[in-house]
């Protein structure tokens, strides 16, 4: 049996034959006998002259430039083993940090069980992932609550250029950070990270709704009884 | 073969009109529901009724390996437990593994080897867990069919889905999904899984005796029910996910210019509050 064509936002199962005339496979995508085929449940998107399919579902697997949250499982004399919420434990050179650290002088630093901010630099064939937090904009994170989600929600998190993300904040005036492995680091007013969690969780749950970013703002709004600054962009679909 | 004796023995398993004890005719299935993504805490699983058959399939990863030393560098496991609940069937079964459950696990951990696409995580395992719940006959199909399911629901990257059903032979008649009594009473039940589109056969068991010609029949039947059983499949997986795809669609229609997912290239406002450290 050969697999049919879906139309476009579909959603796509293994084996199903994708309509990539001139176009090359992407992620979640494999060749065979010159035609492409689905490798995976999710979306089909294309992208410069790339056909993929966005996954809805499944394990976090780290790619270089991706900004993730991680627990401290482990530590060697010049570096850290990182669980990264990945099938892949990760580890942070003392080099690939923010201080000088003398050799066997890593539990100085960061211990077992300190959650980070870090990025993922290179994962090469083998899947041998190393992190870096050099850059000033990570570290690590103390204090706050951290809401565990599907990593393949990340993107529903953040919404459009950002705009799940800013409506959160501007509600709930919590400090938050968004780990692309589905780790989400929340603090600020016991008020506002309670509001923040109930909201991750919505997005996180399992069954996802149509108009999630509609629901969101209906509960914010009606948690603090005040209208979003930033406008709706689409029709309200009322109260949920 | 506990409950031999509720059987007389000049019953007919098929009768001269080639009606079956259950009213079947020799090509049809037993009924079959399937329900994919019922459990919270796997990362995909499915619910499975195939006439009185109850299987739950859950799997898990990829995820490390262990113990350490099964780990392959270049690839992936795939490992699949079988297991019959202790009520599944009318004595009681002796929990755990047995000759039988583990016999099946190997088969069905193998069949879906061959479709996953292993080498893009090396040095995890899948892991698939099949319960079966009650049986009547034909569980290692029912089974395969559920862990297919769950396996794309848990977003593991394969060629296609797996899809599997068994034929037999019943009173010197060649049948399609063979009933606990017909399986018990009749001359050969041979249980295959083949991946739809690629009409590959990944298993392939017979238990009794089939001629070169009825074994051709007994594969024509079962090919032609996994065609029914994967449009099965395919619904299941599409209900699940339905809500998905009309959010999604909402999404584009809102904004059309762009495509639904920041891309990676350019990496989304994060993190957000550099200041906040």
């Amino acid at each position: 049996m050969d697999g049919r064509e879906p139309a476009r936002r579909e959603v796509v199962i293994p084996g199903d034959l994708l309509n990539g005339h001139g176009l090359k496979p992407g992620s979640g995508t494999f060749n065979e006998g010159g035609r492409i085929y689905a490798a995976r449940v999710g979306l089909v998107a294309e992208r410069d002259g790339l056909v993929s399919v966005i996954p809805l579902s499944g394990r976090y697997v780290p790619r270089p430039g991706d900004v993730i949250i991680g627990k401290i499982t482990d530590l060697g004399p010049s570096h850290w083993l990182v669980d990264i919420n990945s099938p892949y434990p990760a580890p942070l050179n003392a080099k690939e940090t923010p201080w000088m650290v003398e050799f066997g002088d890593t539990d100085r630093y960061l211990r077992v069980g300190d959650v980070l901010l870090a990025e993922v630099v290179s994962v090469d064939e083998a899947m041998r992932v190393q992190l870096s937090m050099a850059d000033p904009q990570f570290g690590r994170l103390t204090g706050g609550q951290i809401v565990e989600i599907s990593p393949a929600k990340v993107p529903r998190l953040i919404g459009r250029g950002g705009s799940m993300v800013a409506v959160i904040r501007e509600f709930t005036n919590v400090r938050m950070f968004v780990g692309q492995n589905g780790r989400i680091w929340i603090d600020g007013d016991p008020e506002g990270v309670h509001h923040a969690a109930y909201v991750l969780r919505m997005i996180g749950g399992r069954g996802p709704a149509p108009g999630l970013t509609d629901a969101v703002r209906a509960y914010l709004e009606a948690a603090y009884g005040r209208r979003a600054t930033t406008p709706a962009d689409g029709d309200d679909d009322g109260g949920h | 073969m506990e409950d031999i004796e509720h059987i007389p023995k000049e019953l007919k398993l098929i009768d001269a009109k080639g009606i079956r004890l259950d009213g079947r005719r020799f090509d049809e299935l037993r009924p079959i529901r399937i329900e994919a993504g019922v459990l919270k805490k796997a990362d995909g699983s499915a619910y499975l009724e195939w006439g009185n058959n109850k299987v739950l399939a859950a799997v898990y990863g990829p995820r490390e390996a262990h113990p350490r030393h099964l780990q392959d560098p270049a690839k992936a496991l795939v490992q699949c437990r079988y297991n019959m609940a202790p009520f599944s069937v009318t004595e009681r079964k002796r929990p755990g593994p047995d000759r039988r459950s583990v016999e099946i696990s190997k088969v069905i951990s193998e069949a879906f080897a061959s479709v996953v696409f292993v080498e893009q995580f090396p040095r995890t395992s899948v892991d698939i867990f099949i319960e079966v719940l009650q049986a009547d006959a034909g569980t290692r199909c029912a089974g395969l069919t559920a862990a297919s399911v769950a396996l794309a629901d848990a977003g593991i990257p394969m060629r296609d889905l797996v899809a599997s059903c068994a034929s037999g032979k019943i009173g010197g008649v060649v049948a399609l999904d063979l009933n606990k009594d017909e399986d018990n009473f009749g001359e050969a039940d041979c249980p295959m899984a083949i991946v739809p589109r690629s009409g590959e056969i990944v298993l392939l068991q017979m238990d009794g005796h089939l001629t070169a010609d009825e074994f051709d029949k007994a594969m024509d039947l079962s090919i032609n029910a996994t065609k029914q059983i994967y449009e099965l499949q395919r619904d299941a997986l599409r209900r699940r996910y339905a809500s998905v795809a009309e959010a999604a669609e909402q999404e584009a229609m809102r904004e059309p210019a762009r495509s639904e997912e920041p891309p990676r290239e350019m990496p989304p406002d994060l993190p957000p509050e550099v200041d906040d450290l």
